[in-house]
């Protein structure tokens, strides 16, 4: 089988989910990926080292600049006619396109896979991960997303894969960027952290966030997180939450404060190799699955724990 | 304009599945359901177009058994005028949805189809891409922010990164996300003034599309269970734990 990989990117550097799907592509036969996107031709090269990888489809044009689902679907659906899979990350970018492309093809795409069992078979979390279920497709083609804390990073340096460079089919006219407010942070990244820091409601405004929350996550390195309610609140942008329909992740350590633990919470960080939760409720569901609890205020708790890490 | 508003009735969030022994899926019987969160920003989102004058009429859809008509009577004493029912007991996947949903948009011609981002069943986050693909439309998935204004529909959407923003040429397709606004809850009066709202019922077949689904669920099973670990009394120990564990020097 012939795959297709979506790189992830922002036309300056690749994004690690592409690491991961690659891994998830080799499983099912040899590995091509597509880079899209505008003076992107520094991602090629850094996508050519990936190891295993066979060849390097760019499309360089104004029109991919910022991955609108209307103007690179069309190329992906041309790329199809000679791929067996595509597979993306299933990031914001890659949840947006891949079923634009999968309806083009005419087949069903396969969401957020967590293993794969055979060139048709995978298994993915439904029910926010309360359940793990099993799939065989039928369709000819395959469309994939790829839930990144599944699967083991491929190298990204090894490969010398040959680039290619493959025509824009233009810009549809649909739709255009018109702007973006994307946070930039010294922290690590979220969803490829060793360590979070997450906080909830019980943290009850931004400026708490930033005097007790913050300070730990320095401390030890870690990137910050926050439950929805943090967010609907206002404490924290919306690129924080950790959850069924925010970010997944499985750091070695997540420390859970003034979060109870609801399913939907779960379901973004319950294959954290380590949890640690805070919370003043001793019966908060967040205490059945962490590993360390400490029942404390966590107005007192944890600027204690930050002074004597 | 004519908003179309497809809403999935789904397990109620707060209840917890429960996985079939038999490997079967997950036990449906006798247990909540309401409607899917997202649809509910959904209908939300639509009514208060339709209460700014952008949106003259909003027509809510649902495809399932007889019961989604509780769904769409939901639907009709929040705000939305009528309702189509597409009935099937089978199951029906996002791309079948998205089949059915195009037909209707042939018939109906809104000019904006707003959807949930995902279905908090199958978590597929597919159905309102897939339809904007087979209609040729703009999509604006993810919506924190919608503004309607001469034939464009600017939207702000919630990516991994913070925020974006993309203007789509109408008619166009939005999909929600959790800080586009709270939706209300009907009032009692307007749930029986619900009941005396048109709802059309239908069925699969009267749109000549083949919706037969492509995967198979072989099996569904439980996810490993994490059992809880220790309770430490206080900071010390806490930080004693974390040091041996490597976490900090
Ligand atoms: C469609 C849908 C999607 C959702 N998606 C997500 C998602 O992706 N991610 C997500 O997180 N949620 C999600 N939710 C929301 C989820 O159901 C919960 O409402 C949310 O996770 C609760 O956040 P919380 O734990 O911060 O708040 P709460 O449940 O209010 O918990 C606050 C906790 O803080 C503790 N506390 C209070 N004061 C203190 C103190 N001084 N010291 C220590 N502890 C204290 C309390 O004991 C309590 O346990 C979703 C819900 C829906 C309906
Ligand atoms: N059976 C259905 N009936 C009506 N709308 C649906 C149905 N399935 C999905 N949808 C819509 O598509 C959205 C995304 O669903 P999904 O792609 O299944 O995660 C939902 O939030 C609904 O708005």
């Amino acid at each position: 089988m012939k795959t297709l990989v979506w790189v992830e990117h922002d036309n300056k550097d690749m994004k690690d989910a592409t690491l991961a799907t690659v891994t998830a592509a080799s499983k099912l036969g040899e590995v091509h990926l597509l880079v899209a996107g505008e003076n992107c031709g520094g991602v090629a090269e850094a996508a050519a080292k990936i190891a295993g990888v066979g060849k390097v489809h760019v499309a360089d044009d104004a029109a991919y600049a910022h991955a609108l689902a209307e103007n690179v679907a069309p190329l992906i659906v041309d790329l199809m006619g000679h791929h067996d899979a595509f597979l993306v990350p299933a990031t914001t970018t890659g949840k947006n396109i891949a079923p634009r492309v999968a309806a083009l093809l005419d087949v069903m795409q396969i969401s957020d896979i967590l293993s794969v069992e055979g060139e048709d078979t995978f298994t993915r979390p439904i029910y926010a991960g309360n359940a793990i279920a099993t799939v065989k497709t039928s369709d000819k083609k395959l469309v994939i997303t790829v839930r990144g804390t599944a699967f083991e990073k491929a190298a990204a340096e090894g490969g010398s894969a040959e680039i290619e460079n493959v025509a824009a089919a233009g810009d549809k006219g649909l739709s255009s960027f018109v702007g973006q407010e994307i946070a930039e942070s010294e922290r690590p990244e979220l969803t490829s952290a060793k360590i979070v820091v997450s906080g909830g409601r019980a943290l009850q405004n931004s400026e708490n966030f930033h005097t007790i929350i913050e300070p730990l996550a320095d401390k030890l390195g870690a990137a910050v997180g926050a439950s929805r309610a943090a967010v609907d609140a206002g404490y924290v942008p919306n690129d924080y939450q950790v959850g069924q329909t925010g970010k997944i992740v499985a750091p070695e350590v997540y420390i859970a404060i003034g979060i109870s633990g609801a399913i939907q919470h779960l379901a973004g960080m319950k294959d954290s190799k380590t949890i640690v939760a805070i919370n003043k409720d001793e019966d908060a569901p967040i205490f059945q699955v962490a590993d360390l609890g400490l029942v404390a205020d966590l107005y007192k708790a944890v600027p204690e724990l930050t002074e004597k890490l | 304009m004519k908003v179309l508003v497809p809403v999935k009735r789904v397990l109620d969030y707060n209840v917890k599945p429960r996985v079939k022994a038999d490997g079967s899926g997950v036990d449906l019987a006798n247990v909540k359901m309401s409607m899917n969160p997202f649809d509910e920003i959904a209908v939300e989102e639509a009514i208060r177009l339709k209460e700014k004058g952008v949106a003259s009429e909003i027509i809510a859809v649902s495809i399932g058994e007889h019961k989604c008509q509780e769904t769409l009577r939901t639907a009709l004493a929040m705000g939305a005028d009528r309702a189509i029912l597409i009935q099937t007991d089978d199951k029906v996947e996002p791309l079948g949805v998205a089949k059915l949903l195009a037909k209707v948009v042939e018939e109906e011609s809104p000019e904006l189809v707003i959807l949930g981002k995902q279905a908090i069943d199958d978590d597929n986050n597919q159905t309102g891409q897939m339809l904007a693909a087979l209609l040729g439309w703009g999509q604006g998935t993810f919506a924190s922010k919608v503004e309607i204004a001469d034939g464009t529909a600017s939207v702000t959407r919630e990516v991994d990164g913070g925020l974006e923003t993309d203007a789509l040429k109408l008619p166009a397709i939005v999909t929600t996300d959790l800080r586009l606004n709270e939706p209300r809850y009907a009032s009692l009066p307007n749930i029986m003034k619900a009941k005396s709202k048109p709802l059309a019922q239908k069925t699969v077949a009267d749109y000549g599309v083949d919706v037969a689904p492509r995967l198979t669920v072989t099996n569904v099973s439980e996810p490993p269970k994490r059992t809880a670990g220790v309770k430490v009394a206080d900071v010390d120990e806490l930080v004693a734990k974390l040091k041996a564990m490597g976490v900090a020097a």
